[in-house]
């Protein structure tokens, strides 16, 4: 997993609530055996025509918005655990989601893949919406360690909660599989003990 | 004095293999369900690593998303899923996991195979790269979906490091109205409490209403636990449970299913243990259950309206403007009576035996419409195969309509079977999100029996009104 430590970048906002994960990654594009490529799908049914010409009005395909980080309205990442949503998104170039609340098993899936998903107030989020609509080019900074999200124009900043295992994961790229690899005597001092009926 | 402690609490205790953190334990999974499309990168991550299968006897794969519902005899006509299956095969093979391949008698929807073969069992943790994977908390497990990063991390270490979800109790008691199922109750919870109501959570559902359902009931209504934000449902293992286990393929057999049951029995949260959350809801409010828009929560009685407008709080306005627009449907605007061609009855929500007898002896010496284009896809093969056993392939000719086989399906239309741009389908699946069913695609959410009388009217009807 790549590191992430601060980022400074400007944001994509997409004000829509409840986007599932069949909008961010439709399961038509679900078919690849490798995690390659997803980006070019990212969105793919709000991003394009049925002839694949792009739609214009989409924010991803909209000139005025760029950059690493994407706002989304609340309950962002519903439905499918599909973590080809997570790949769609990091394919693309996004590394931090913003939003005023995740679905629960597409935060765990960004935060294995090393996006960083921002939880903000709704008024805070609204905030940034409003910032990004009178300026475009707006910037915003992630401080990681710090657990900071500012509005760098204005200075209005706001903390963030991460777990702070993840967030020791995330700053050094590492992932929960070699950790736990580390444990296997636990693991099969578990196995002993246990009560199971299935073996 | 002991601390009083909610089911959820014991089994998470009971499967803590270490602790990273206050919030953060390493859990034991007993149990790993795999199938083609989320394993394939999480096999290439162990390769990667160096790294086998650590516990292949836990894991079992059967292909069901891309699957097509004809002629399965055949090779896959489609060269992408073809791929995708073939190479869950050769993972499997390589690895050491059994596979339930198409053709095979126990091959079917992954979440359909689990419980019927006996391999779903109480107080177990169990999991798949699948939100529905909550289907099997119907057991008295602590059942949920999981990512590929995570089916790795199972595949290498048979644990998983997760936060600890918050607790929720549902209660559902008394009596639901003739016409009204179990597919009426979930979509009814979570119309109340909206698509993220129990983000956060993992739910416990109990009361009367909950304890009288069958298994294949229970399942329904835990296997969309994830529509309402939750990571899972349960439900406590009964005398119901231990019936619907017994003597199934992979169930302890002889003296060690003595033993289990005397456990099971003690699987229940503690009288007055304290949940996160408490809700309690009426059987009898419940009506059957259409939804207008584009997540499941938003659903209403069939006989109700759309919402207005001016009912909706002033944040969500434009989120359910688009809904509408999507769905073709106008503020304030009665269902009953829209025209709808398509239906769908299957998935691993309702694709099991008891919902193809129940859309069987709706339609039994009826007709179809002549609008209606019907998929009706059994769960598994098993399934199938009762379902032929029984008779209900015939009836269900008889009133001009196939039973195909076993897959995922229109569920969400990575086969063939997809419902074209535009059309209504009413669907017995979990998921009414834009595109679903296919690019463009409108689905209306509802049961067994109301897509049965959906498809003998050839558009919304209240089932209330066509039964004796």
């Amino acid at each position: 997993m790549d590191k992430f430590t601060t980022l400074v970048s400007r944001a994509i906002p997409l004000p829509i609530e409840d986007v599932d994960t069949d909008q961010i990654i439709p399961a038509r594009f679900l078919k690849a055996t490798k995690r390659e490529g997803f980006g070019d799908n990212l969105f793919r049914d709000w991003r394009y025509n049925n002839d694949g010409s792009p739609k214009a009005d989409f924010p991803l395909n909209d000139a005025r918005f760029s950059g690493q980080i994407l706002i989304g309205g609340k309950n962002f990442g519903s439905g499918s655990s599909r973590e080809h949503a997570g790949w769609a998104i990091y394919d693309y170039g996004l590394r931090v989601v913003v939003s005023s609340f995740f679905a629960d098993i597409f935060k765990g899936n960004c935060l294995n893949l090393g996006i960083l998903p921002i939880q903000v107030s709704e008024e805070f989020l609204q905030t940034i919406f409003k910032a990004i609509e009178e300026d475009n080019e707006t910037e915003f900074r992630v401080d990681l360690e710090a657990q900071e999200f500012e509005i760098v124009k204005t200075g209005e900043k706001v903390s963030f909660d991460i777990d702070p295992y993840k967030k020791n994961n995330l700053i050094n790229g590492y992932d929960d599989i070699d950790y736990i690899r580390s444990i296997s005597d636990k693991i099969e001092a578990y196995e002993k003990n246990a009560t199971r009926f299935y073996v | 004095m002991t601390v009083k402690k909610t089911l959820f609490e014991k089994l998470w205790e009971a499967h803590v293999v270490d602790s990273v953190n206050e919030k953060t334990d390493i859990i034991y999974i007993d149990r790993h369900f795999i199938h083609e499309v989320t394993s394939p990168v999480a096999f290439l991550g162990i390769e990667n690593r160096g790294v086998g299968v650590f516990r292949p006897n836990q894991t079992v794969a059967t292909p069901d998303h891309n699957v097509p519902t004809k002629d399965q005899h055949l090779p896959i006509q489609e060269a992408l899923s073809r791929n995708q299956v073939e190479t869950l095969t050769a993972n499997c093979e390589k690895h050491g996991v059994s596979l339930y391949g198409l053709g095979h008698p126990f091959h079917g929807v992954v979440h359909i195979v689990g419980p019927e073969l006996g391999l779903t069992l109480p107080g177990t943790t169990i999991v798949c790269g699948d939100s529905h994977t909550s289907t099997h908390g119907a057991f008295g497990s602590i059942a949920f979906g999981i990512g590929t990063s995570q089916v790795e991390s199972v595949f290498a270490t048979q644990c998983l490091l997760l936060a600890k979800p918050k607790t929720m109790k549902i209660e559902v008691n008394g009596t639901l109205d003739k016409g009204v199922t179990a597919k009426d109750i979930i979509l009814y919870i979570i119309s109340k409490i909206s698509s993220s109501g129990g983000t956060g959570y993992f739910v416990e559902y109990t009361g009367s209403a909950i304890t009288s359902l069958s298994m294949e009931e229970r399942m329904t209504i835990c296997n969309m636990s994830i529509e309402m934000g939750a990571r899972g449902g349960m439900i406590a293992p009964d005398q119901t449970t231990f019936d619907y286990i017994n003597g199934r393929e992979f169930a302890p057999k002889g003296e060690k299913w003595e033993e289990a049951v005397a456990h099971w029995k003690t699987l229940k949260s503690d009288e007055g243990a304290s949940f996160d959350k408490e809700l309690v809801f009426d059987a009898s409010d419940i009506a059957p259950m259409v939804t207008y828009g584009t997540n499941p929560g938003m659903g209403v009685g069939v006989d109700s309206n759309v919402p207005t407008l001016d009912q909706i709080d002033a944040d969500t306005k434009p989120t359910f403007q688009k809904s509408l627009n999507y769905m073709g449907f106008e503020q304030g605007e009665k269902l009953i009576g829209k025209q709808v061609n398509w239906v769908f009855l299957g998935s691993c929500t309702n694709g099991r035996i008891e919902d193809l007898r129940q859309f069987a002896g709706f339609v039994k010496g009826k007709k179809k419409a002549d609008n209606v284009n019907a998929l009706l896809v059994p769960g598994s093969k098993q399934v199938e195969k009762q379902a032929k056993a029984e008779g209900i392939d015939k009836i269900l000719a008889e009133a001009g309509f196939e039973l195909r086989e076993p897959g995922c399906s229109s569920c969400l239309a990575m086969n063939e079977d997809k419902v074209p741009a535009g059309e209504y389908c009413v669907s017995t699946s979990n998921r009414n999100f834009e595109g679903r069913q296919g690019p463009g695609a409108r689905t209306i959410l509802a049961s067994p029996l109301t897509a049965a009388a959906v498809a003998v009217s050839g558009k919304i009807v209240d089932v209330r009104d066509m039964l004796d």
